[in-house]
């Protein structure tokens, strides 16, 4: 038997019945005061947000927000799994990236034969020089996964390369024995520069990475060498790596200074 | 969707005691003020982070026509720089207070039976077509079905705003760590869509803002200030108070 209109009413002034009543006296002096707070919580909403405009910049956002983006940085770090991969997909899937970001560390063309990357410890002090020969030796990788910028837009690209972790243990099997908390990576012209944290650039999709759809990187692309790891966006993908650096203090980072998350991880 | 139509008369001198009956309770009301200025900050910084790709925007093509959910003639308008980094230090900051303030809202209203007043039900339905063709001014002259403290429509109307803000929570996570959270990612149908569902959701909240406001505005001063104080006067008690058949 469906419930008839009048059985419904009832039900329902029931229900309303439950909720407490009060004098119409009693609603009067009870809304002056319930005005008087919603009114202060109004101001208090109004200064709260001019506070937060007001705050000093770090890094140029509001230090508050800043504090924001480093409390995300400890959620999601803590949350980080060591085995777990990005997702990747069929090589039929991806295609050619459109270049963007021509400024810092890029703007020339150089000269590849020419190029080498020198390898700091945490020091400064010189651990080794590589070219590319030296790189190529190592077992070439393939990954296609989505690669993402910070500005929205993603697309699907298939990059060629060597594993940091491999370039590490082959060539630098103390530091893969006494990790660093960051490694720092930054261009010849020390004109773009990134910092990452130990766990993803040993990460085993994180490549330093010299072929984009099977093609050798454009200079403007990276050439010769470039960072690629999807666990960041394009922002800390570092196209053409001069120096590597390994770091136990938190590393400049181009972006980060310019107001954008150090951590910067999706 | 706020009409309480059976509530308009707010003063009736001939009745004598009137009541004045607890609407919202003050959990809800400090949480439904809450939520205000945080969407619109979740809304305002969205748009920044939005913007930051004019060169290729987001957008659905339906037929031959691009539809863009944010276009640039509004930031150009009203000029806004597109400004990303602070509007991705505002989003990831104060999206973490949205999803809280609504967490604590269901939790609060699943626990305290308050759920009772709002969930759906099946008459729901059937009540809202015609409480939508009242409202439009089609069959004014029907009775309007029964009702709790809220109509079909409104019970409809606040559940569904309820789900959509689960929905732009998870779609929002599902974009903000789609390599850590792939699944979720996956759920959503990949990163493309789940922007598609988080910038399909923000426009249905503009939507409901809208209509909402409407509605406040039809259903009058008495209906308004019970967001504020919580009580709102109850002609049906003092009518019962007299011995009389509520609304007649």
């Amino acid at each position: 038997m469906p419930e008839s209109n009048e059985e419904r009413a009832a039900r329902y002034a029931a229900l309303d019945e439950k909720s407490p009543t009060m004098s119409v006296d009693a609603y009067r002096s009870r809304s002056r005061r319930s005005v008087l707070t919603g009114a202060a919580g109004a101001v208090a909403g109004l200064l709260g947000w001019r506070w937060l405009q007001a705050r000093p910049d770090a890094d140029n956002i509001p230090d508050v927000l800043r504090l924001g983006h480093e409390a995300n940085e400890r959620l999601w770090r803590g949350l980080f799994r060591e085995g777990q991969l990005a997702p990747t997909f069929d090589r039929s899937a991806s295609s050619m990236l459109r270049v963007n970001g021509r400024r810092g560390g890029i703007e020339n063309e150089i000269d590849l034969a020419a190029w080498s990357m020198t390898v700091l410890d945490n020091s400064g002090a010189e651990l080794g020089i590589h070219d590319m020969d030296s790189i190529r030796t190592l077992p070439k990788q393939e990954i296609t996964v989505e690669h993402k910028c910070v500005e929205g837009w993603s697309h699907i690209v298939t990059w060629g390369g060597v594993r940091f972790s491999d370039f590490v243990e082959a060539n630098y099997p103390q530091m893969a024995a006494a990790p660093t908390e960051f490694v720092s990576l930054i261009t010849p012209d020390k004109g773009y520069y990134v910092g990452l944290e130990w766990d993803a650039m040993m990460h085993p999709q994180t490549l330093l990475c010299y072929e984009l759809q099977g093609e050798p990187l454009e200079q403007l692309h990276g050439a010769p060498l470039r960072l690629v790891t999807p666990l960041k966006y394009g922002i800390k993908q570092i196209k053409r790596i001069g120096s590597i650096a390994f770091a136990n203090d938190q590393p400049a980072d181009y972006w980060a200074e310019r107001g954008y998350d150090w951590y910067a991880a999706l | 969707m706020t009409t309480t139509h059976e509530m308009a008369t707010e003063e009736s001198p001939e009745s004598g005691v009137q009541l004045a009956r607890l609407k919202h309770t003050r959990a809800s009301r400090w949480m439904h003020w809450l939520n205000f200025p945080l969407l619109t900050i979740m809304i305002w910084s969205g748009m920044r982070i939005y913007w930051a790709d004019l060169q290729d925007p987001f957008a659905v093509g339906v037929g031959d026509v691009d539809f863009e959910f944010w276009p640039s003639w509004i930031n150009e308008t009203l000029g806004l720089k597109s400004r990303l980094a602070r509007g991705m230090a505002f989003h990831f900051t104060f999206g973490w207070l949205f999803a809280i303030n609504g967490l604590a809202y269901v939790t609060y209203t699943l626990v305290s039976g308050e759920w009772r007043q709002l969930v759906p039900e099946r008459a729901s339905f059937k009540d809202s077509a015609q409480v939508f063709l009242h409202d439009i001014g089609i069959g004014r002259k029907n009775p309007l079905p029964p009702q709790a403290r809220y109509n079909g429509a409104q019970r409809l109307t606040y559940s569904l705003i309820i789900v959509l803000g689960a929905l732009a929570v998870l779609s929002g996570l599902a974009i903000y760590k789609p390599t850590q959270l792939s699944l979720l990612t996956r759920l959503f149908g990949g990163y493309e869509w789940a922007r598609g569902i988080h910038f399909s959701v923000t426009i249905a909240f503009i939507v409901f803002f809208v209509i909402h406001l409407l509605q406040v505005a039809r259903a009058g001063w008495g209906n308004f200030m019970s967001m504020i104080t919580g009580y709102q006067l109850d002609p049906a008690a003092s009518n019962e108070k007299k011995g009389g058949s509520p609304d007649a």
